[in-house]
């Protein structure tokens, strides 16, 4: 049991890494769709500037202690009995790994 | 003597020019009826609008972060507050174009209400969740009540509408409470609670009429409801069970309640989680029937004839407009306005609405009757849209 936990705990932080390294950068246009999809509808619960609403803040400085693996999966099933629903139809679990990094690094503004 | 030959052409001056410059002060003059105010939800900026023209007037600038932004208007329509994200509140000059003040008042606002006698402007926070009242003409604080709840938490604040007898009620998104601050002694206000009213209480109206307070609960299926005049009998639930059990839908966008959601005596109402607009009737609160939609309504809007009740909807379908016509109850136009429709706005009588497409930046405006495109006004990332007929109403 115990090296279930461990073995499970090192995966874990093996596809933190691998995320951390990894996750490929979109399209331009995508990119564009995406930063979009997190300014205005993610913005609609957590603000357009991201400092939080009906939902939290998604600033760095919130999502600092958080383990990017709990975010990704955050974004794509959602938070069962919050109001946060799963994004999965809308985006890749790739892109959902870039958003996180962009999330953490404090995410782009919209090009105009 | 050469005197008067040098002060000659300063008579001649004077004479000439005193008509042009009687003429040029005369001021044009114009009332602010037909005014609204749409927000460019990204650059920190309104637009005052003509619904007569169906033109832009000007552009007002820097009032900050204006996502969610909302307006509500003073008593003589000249002046439009907006209640921003950053805790922004605005008081914008309708006839002069410009930003007559700002103060930021708290962390994080979502909306506010004009009490009765015009003379208040109460803003509810989510952060610090709560209340707080100003004076509408110089925006100065004169009470702050904090939505605490169990061991002192503060609850984010939702729903606000004005109640007759300068009273603000509203709803505690955290605390699942309804609360009744009567501020017509501001130095001294006092607080009507009602607790267990549901759960997550997301938003709410009061009745045209100011009678009847609804909370949209986003936890449960089901609506909270008050009759203000009769507070004894406690808020009930109304329209409850309407999922029956079914697995909800996620949610993209919070549906939002506003007081023309009813048209004669029925009120449309979007149900949580479904592609559906329910409808109670007014007079018992029980539901008449329901109505099947392209997604997830996000506004539900009666034409102020109570004829058509116009929806928009939730991501994905967000760029589908349907009309129902209320006497069959049956869909009778569905729009395509464009990319990302956010809100609509009838003018005060309904021959026409406006509806914002944010990711086409332009707002489009159709009539009512024949549903052809009236006009299309360049606005950038356009959300909110507001006529000064707000004024007048109860409930805005």
């Amino acid at each position: 049991m115990k090296i279930l936990l461990v073995l499970g705990f090192a995966s874990m932080c093996l596809s933190t890494a691998a995320i951390a390294q990894e996750s490929p950068t979109p399209s331009p246009e995508r990119t564009r769709e995406l930063v979009r999809m997190v300014r205005q509808d993610c913005g609609s619960c957590h603000g357009l500037t991201l400092r939080g609403g009906l939902g939290p803040a998604l600033l760095p400085e919130n999502l600092r202690d958080r383990p990017p693996a709990g975010l990704k999966y955050t974004i794509l099933l959602g938070r069962p009995g919050t109001a946060m629903p799963p994004w999965q139809p809308f985006m890749s679990e790739a892109e959902a790994d870039w958003m996180v990094a962009q999330l953490l690094r404090g995410f782009p503004e919209e090009t105009k | 003597m050469r005197a008067p030959n040098i002060r000659w052409p300063w008579v001649w001056l004077v004479l000439v020019c005193w008509p042009l410059l009687g003429w040029s002060a005369e001021p044009t003059l114009r009332a602010t009826g037909d005014l609204g105010v749409i927000i460019e939800r990204g650059a920190g900026r309104v637009v005052i609008v003509n619904t007569s023209s169906n033109s832009i007037v000007q552009r007002v600038e820097g009032l900050g972060d204006l996502s969610h932004a909302s307006v509500v208007f003073s008593r003589d329509q000249r002046y439009a507050y907006v209640f921003g994200r950053d805790g922004g509140l605005s008081k914008v000059d309708l006839l002069r174009g410009t930003l007559d003040k700002r103060i930021v008042q708290g962390g994080n606002s979502i909306g506010g209400a004009v009490s009765q006698n015009g003379k208040l402007v109460a803003v509810a926070n989510y952060e610090p969740g709560g209340l707080k009242v100003f004076s509408a003409d110089t925006l100065e604080l004169v009470a702050d009540i904090p939505a605490a709840y169990g061991d002192g938490k503060l609850s984010k604040v939702v729903g606000i509408a004005d109640l007759p007898g300068d009273r603000f009620i509203y709803s505690l998104f955290d605390a699942d409470q309804l609360w009744i601050a009567d501020v017509r002694d501001p130095k001294a206000p006092k607080v009507e609670k009602f607790s267990n009213i549901g759960k997550s209480p997301y938003d709410g109206l009061v009745t045209p009429d100011g009678r009847y307070y609804l909370a949209g609960l986003f936890g449960e299926d089901g609506i909270a409801m008050l009759d203000t005049w009769q507070l004894q009998q406690d808020v009930q639930r109304i329209l409850a069970n309407y999922g029956k059990g079914e697995e909800k839908l996620p949610v993209y966008k919070m549906p939002h309640l506003r007081g023309w959601a009813v048209a004669g005596h029925h009120a449309y109402l979007p149900a949580i989680g479904r592609h559906e607009v329910l409808i109670a009737d007014t007079l018992n609160w029980k539901e008449t029937g329901r109505i099947a939609v392209r997604g997830q309504p996000v506004f539900v809007v009666a034409r102020p004839d109570g004829r058509q009740v116009w929806v928009n909807f939730a991501f994905p379908d967000n760029g589908y407009v349907q009309v129902i016509d209320t006497l069959t109850g049956q869909i009778v136009q569905t729009l395509e306005p464009g990319k990302a429709v956010l809100h609509l706005e009838f003018t005060p009588r309904g021959e026409a609405v406006w509806i914002s497409a944010r990711d086409d930046n332009k707002v489009v405006v159709y009539d009512t009757a024949s549903f052809a495109k009236l006009a299309e006004l360049a606005v950038e990332s356009p959300s909110g849209i507001f006529f000064t007929a707000r004024a007048h109403r109860i409930g805005f």
